[in-house]
């Protein structure tokens, strides 16, 4: 009666990276699937970013050499807003409707139920800003080289915005004000993301390889990957206890 | 299903803000029982289910399972048990039949399309099957959540107040689940303020509060 092979396998040592594959292939299609049948709300998030983005230069002089230097720092404030509009909802919904309960219940490891999440709201946030970016920076003015760096600066940094949100989305669960407290809390924590990701198209332009600060980048997303996912979880046990 | 399975309380205690809800719990439930939460709002039910289902930590006691002491979300408790609460776990953006197919895949039990299908026929939702969940009553929100416990094998159902907005036919069959279940050596724990299952010489009823 009790299919305990199929269970055991998931959890028992040797199997459980297939376990924990197979949990983020679970929460990353799901977490997809309901995106793209609400697609309304992905398109306010992303119209928000080209919005903002579009209104610095108009409310500013119409200085070109001005707009070139306020586009990474711009572009970038812009992608932080993004992701911290959407971060709300990423445990809110299944802890309003009894499916992070299921999820903490699950005999497959938490962290990779939620680092299926997190790339699901990587992929439906933070993919289109980055692929965005050059087309808005067009706005500002930017050379080729600069506004490619800046995608690629944007690739490599909004899994952190969404790795490290995540913590936050998983602290502020339940709470009155949850959003503000969670702006309070992540903002400060995106500081370096923001400053090597910015520093790569002011070095471009200033003639210099955007490399240190990409690597720097890429540094900050292999510790997120590892810390976030984990950290994450043991937030949303909190919130259920 | 294991003949072995047993689930002890001891001296549970469980509060809320300073107020106690309830000290010194005590029980022991064998292959095959059925336990009947009963008691006032407010008086801990739900509590003491999530500290069974290893969902929140008790202020004082042990609960064992099978033997061995369990912390909430426990790796041996996780698989088995199967706890329905309040919220049923349904997305209203998935299909009646995807929200089935992932819950089970979820547990760890992925369904194939025919189970799926008589899943639903059991839970009278074959007309339903590809709405969106949005579309959907409270009471056949409900019934993916019952759908989903019929087709899990897991020995331990904690299940709170399963029987709200059931209309007569569904509490009918969730009263033949728990017997199937119970009869299968499985235990029930369930909180509830219908005259559920009473009578039967397998069901111990605890009154809270």
């Amino acid at each position: 009666m009790m299919p305990s092979a199929v269970v055991t396998d998931i959890t028992s040592g040797d199997a459980a990276p297939a376990g924990a594959l197979a949990a983020l292939r679970w929460s990353a299609t799901r977490d997809l699937r309901v995106a793209l049948r609400t697609k309304g709300e992905l398109g306010v998030q992303l119209l928000f970013y080209v919005i903002v983005v579009t209104l610095f230069p108009l409310a500013t002089a119409p200085d070109r050499a001005l707009l070139a230097t306020l586009a990474p720092g711009v572009l970038w404030v812009a992608a932080l807003l993004a992701s911290l509009l959407s971060l709300q909802r990423l445990f809110a919904g299944d802890f309003a409707d009894g499916t992070l309960e299921q999820l903490a219940l699950s005999p497959y490891p938490l962290a990779a139920l939620v680092s299926g999440k997190i790339a699901a709201h990587w992929l439906t946030t933070g993919l289109p800003v980055a692929l965005l970016a050059p087309f808005l920076a067009a706005q500002y003015g930017l050379d080729d080289v600069p506004r490619y760096t800046l995608a690629a600066a944007l690739l490599l940094g909004t899994p952190v915005l969404s790795l490290l949100g995540a913590i936050g989305a998983a602290l502020t669960l339940g709470l009155r004000g949850g959003g503000s407290l969670l702006a309070l809390l992540i903002l400060p924590l995106y500081v370096p993301v923001l400053i090597f990701g910015a520093g790569a198209v002011e070095a471009v332009r200033g003639g210099l390889s955007a490399a240190p600060h990409l690597s720097l980048l890429a540094a900050c997303l292999l510790v997120a990957v590892v810390g976030a996912p984990w950290a994450a979880s043991s937030a949303v046990r909190i919130a259920l206890d | 299903m294991k003949p072995t399975a047993l689930l002890e309380a001891q001296a549970l205690a469980a509060a809320r803000g300073r107020a106690t809800l309830f000290a010194g719990l005590s029980f022991r439930l064998h292959a095959g029982q059925v336990l009947v939460v009963r008691g006032p709002n407010g008086s801990g039910k739900t509590t003491l289910l999530r500290i069974l289902a290893g969902l929140t930590a008790a202020v004082d006691g042990a609960v064992s399972w099978c033997g061995a002491r369990v912390q909430p979300f426990d790796a041996r408790l996780r698989r088995d048990v199967a706890y329905l609460g309040h919220a049923h776990a349904v997305k209203d953006e998935l299909t009646a039949e995807e929200n089935l197919r992932a819950l089970l895949a979820l547990a760890g039990e992925p369904a194939t399309p025919e189970t799926l299908r008589a899943g639903l026929a059991a839970a009278s939702l074959d007309a339903q099957r590809d709405l969106p969940a949005r579309a959907l009553s409270q009471g056949q929100r409900r019934r993916i959540g019952l759908a989903r416990l019929a087709a899990l094998a897991r020995p331990l159902w904690v299940l709170d107040e399963p029987t709200t907005a059931l209309d007569d036919s569904a509490i009918a069959w969730l009263v033949h689940l728990i017997g199937a279940h119970t009869a299968n050596g499985g235990i029930v724990v369930a909180a509830t303020h219908q005259p559920l299952l009473t009578g039967d010489a397998r069901v111990a009823t605890l009154t809270l509060g």
